[in-house]
């Protein structure tokens, strides 16, 4: 009856009363780790993190296998795990990995995607030479296409210099001219909006991203041949180009990424579908990156670029060499890649 | 059988479903635990909610700027800020130290990579702009049919409902996987920090006075153990009492001391035995299994 008294030669009280100065040195130097960055910390702080770390692992290995004490083994558990994620979480300086992203991995997640590249921008192109023809053969299509909000009065109805003015050529007032800024910030929104979710419904097979980016196309045909209807096509042309070389380019390539998705789910190749797809989603990840970063220079050049520029001949200029810039980025051949 | 004995190896059973395998490279198994759709919809509505009220807040200071003169300028941090609310809220936060947005912090859970490996920022992005499609889609029927006669009540609700099946979808695979997830090559994990409470096991002198026998401690397993330590860690009076009734009367004794001292004493007694037996290879898992 007494046994259960004699205190033995190892027990969980004892191992706890051991080790636990480290595990709370542990905690505190995860909490402060947590809170700023790794330059918080002293370097012997530093040097005795992964000797911390192990030694709580050795530890949550014997409190498993000798204590019932639960709130103990939770404790251990959880210190574990979040020593684990801190320690192995990040092997790289930031800006290190910052610089790859740029110069490796987001140009190669985007000739990764050059099929589904290729096919977006037919399905894109068709759809603008179709709304183009039955726009230019009959001017009331232009409604079916084109909703309200978007067109902002640019309809086939519109007089030339109505139109004129609102691709920054002849008069302007001061008024129309800022609501413009506000014009434009929507438009950056909306298409972000746009590509996102052309990635996104990649999901389901990458039909509805095919249908949204024919879609684009179809507004796209349309307004053009609203414009060039008035004699306007060359100038349009050019207010489009400035920003619309990077902004189409970005939509074709979230339309890629949702379409590799898509294709992941469809035909997963070697492994099974559940990898296949993971694997897709982070090539389709990177280039997501990368169109919001093309958004956002779209964007720029949108809300000032194109205020500020106002001669066609520059606009084009503007907009094809940024294009041939994208298109050596990504597609140029370099040294060391795979 | 009997039906309690079925419910605790439920209960066990259930709990072991959700550990998923996660050896670190010192070869220990983490046994990190699936996230519950609860606690992930719980997260969610707290992060909407932050979200919600910042945007009636940049939304006053529109119209507050409005009033200043600065209308278009403020109409552009508008839209600005409720695209990047919108889009890179979940992203920003995932990308940090703890891969948790605010709500998954409050209710202790984080995104893992399902391999083991890093959380990279593509799959952190990926899973996110996933999105779009679960929750602002059908948002953006409700909102379609609120503020415009063109579409219907109804069908603006069934947009809403078919849309909100794609957010459903992590109610219908084990793992708990939202379709970004799937995407990404990522798990939600508990995250919960426990705190280093006291030591309820450390020998006391209590223990001189009040000794059980061999008999009197063979009757509860490590369940049990770990459930009376609930109740003892939770300090509710009315339950240390129905407690210490019910252990009294299993094991025959008497009323001679106070309801916490006796379950302390007995708490510590029954974890020495049962640890001792631990150290001996045997782990005896609740009272229905042989001692």
């Amino acid at each position: 009856m007494s046994a259960a008294l004699q205190t033995p030669a190892f027990s969980a009280s004892r191992f706890r009363a051991e080790r636990e100065g480290d595990w709370i040195a542990f905690d505190a130097l995860l909490t402060r780790l947590e809170k700023g960055s790794a330059a918080a910390l002293s370097t012997d702080e530093l040097l005795r993190l992964p000797v911390l770390y192990r030694a709580t692992l050795s530890s949550l290995s014997i409190a498993r296998a000798t204590s019932l004490d639960r709130a103990l083994n939770d404790h251990l558990e959880s210190l574990a795990m979040r020593g684990y994620f801190l320690l192995y979480g990040v092997r790289e300086r930031r800006s290190a990995r910052l610089a790859r992203f740029f110069t490796r991995d987001w140009p190669a997640a985007v000739r990764a995607v050059w099929k589904e590249t290729v096919i977006i921008a037919l399905i894109l192109l068709l759809g603008a030479a179709t709304s183009w023809l039955m726009v230019a053969n009959d001017p009331e299509w232009f409604f079916q296409f084109v909703p309200e909000d978007m067109a902002g009065g640019r309809t086939p109805q519109a007089s030339a210099e109505y139109l004129q003015s609102t691709i920054g050529h002849g008069k302007v007032e001061d008024d129309a001219k800022s609501g413009l800024h506000v014009f434009a910030t929507f438009l950056f929104t909306h298409n972000s909006r746009v590509s996102i979710m052309s990635f996104a419904l990649g999901f389901a097979f990458g039909v509805p991203t095919m249908i949204l980016e024919y879609y684009q196309g179809l507004v796209l045909g349309a307004m053009m041949a609203v414009f060039a209807g008035k004699g306007l096509g060359v100038q349009f042309g050019g207010w489009l180009a400035i920003h619309g070389t990077t902004e189409l380019f970005a939509a074709v390539l979230s339309g890629a990424a949702g379409l590799r998705i898509g294709s992941a789910m469809l035909f997963p190749g070697d492994t099974d579908r559940l990898t296949a797809l993971a694997k897709a989603g982070r090539t389709a990840g990177k280039v997501m990156v990368g169109v919001i970063i093309m958004l956002l220079c779209a964007g720029l050049l949108e809300g000032f670029g194109r205020q500020l520029i106002t001669d066609t001949a520059v606009r084009y200029a503007i907009g094809g060499v940024l294009l041939i810039g994208w298109l050596a980025y990504y597609y140029a051949p370099r040294r060391g890649a795979a | 059988m009997t039906p309690a004995n079925t419910s605790n190896a439920a209960a066990i059973a259930s709990k072991r479903d959700k550990r998923r395998q996660f050896i670190t490279p010192e070869g220990v198994d983490l046994e990190l635990a699936i996230a519950s759709s609860g606690l992930r919809f719980a997260a969610l509505v707290i992060d909407l909610t932050i979200i919600v009220l910042l945007l009636i807040a940049m939304t006053l200071l529109t119209v507050w700027m409005e009033f200043g003169g600065a209308g278009n300028a403020a109409k552009i941090i508008w839209l600005l800020g409720f695209f990047i609310l919108r889009t890179f809220w979940f992203i920003l936060f995932e990308l940090g130290q703890r891969a948790a947005t605010p709500g998954k912090r409050i209710v202790g859970i984080r995104v893992v990579a399902r391999d083991g490996g890093r959380l990279t920022a593509d799959a952190v992005i990926a899973r996110n702009l996933i999105r779009e499609l679960e929750i602002f889609l059908p948002l953006t029927f409700l909102g379609a049919g609120a503020t415009e006669d063109l579409v219907g009540w109804g069908t603006s609700l069934a947009g809403a409902a078919w849309t909100l099946t794609l957010g459903f979808f992590l109610l219908f695979n084990r793992d708990r996987m939202r379709m970004g997830d799937l995407i990404a090559g990522t798990w939600v994990v508990q995250a919960g920090r426990a705190r280093l409470d006291r030591d309820l096991g450390s020998p006391s002198a209590a223990d001189e006075g009040l000794r059980f026998t061999d008999a009197e401690l063979g009757v509860y397993g490590v369940f049990e153990l770990q459930e009376l330590e609930r109740v003892l860690r939770q300090r509710e009076l009315r339950l240390i009492e129905q407690v210490a009734a019910t252990i009294r009367t299993k094991i025959g004794r008497s009323v001679h001391e106070a309801d916490e001292v006796f379950l302390e004493a007995y708490y510590r007694q029954l974890r020495a035995r049962l640890e001792r037996g631990l150290l001996f290879g045997k782990r005896r898992a609740d009272k229905y299994a042989k001692d």
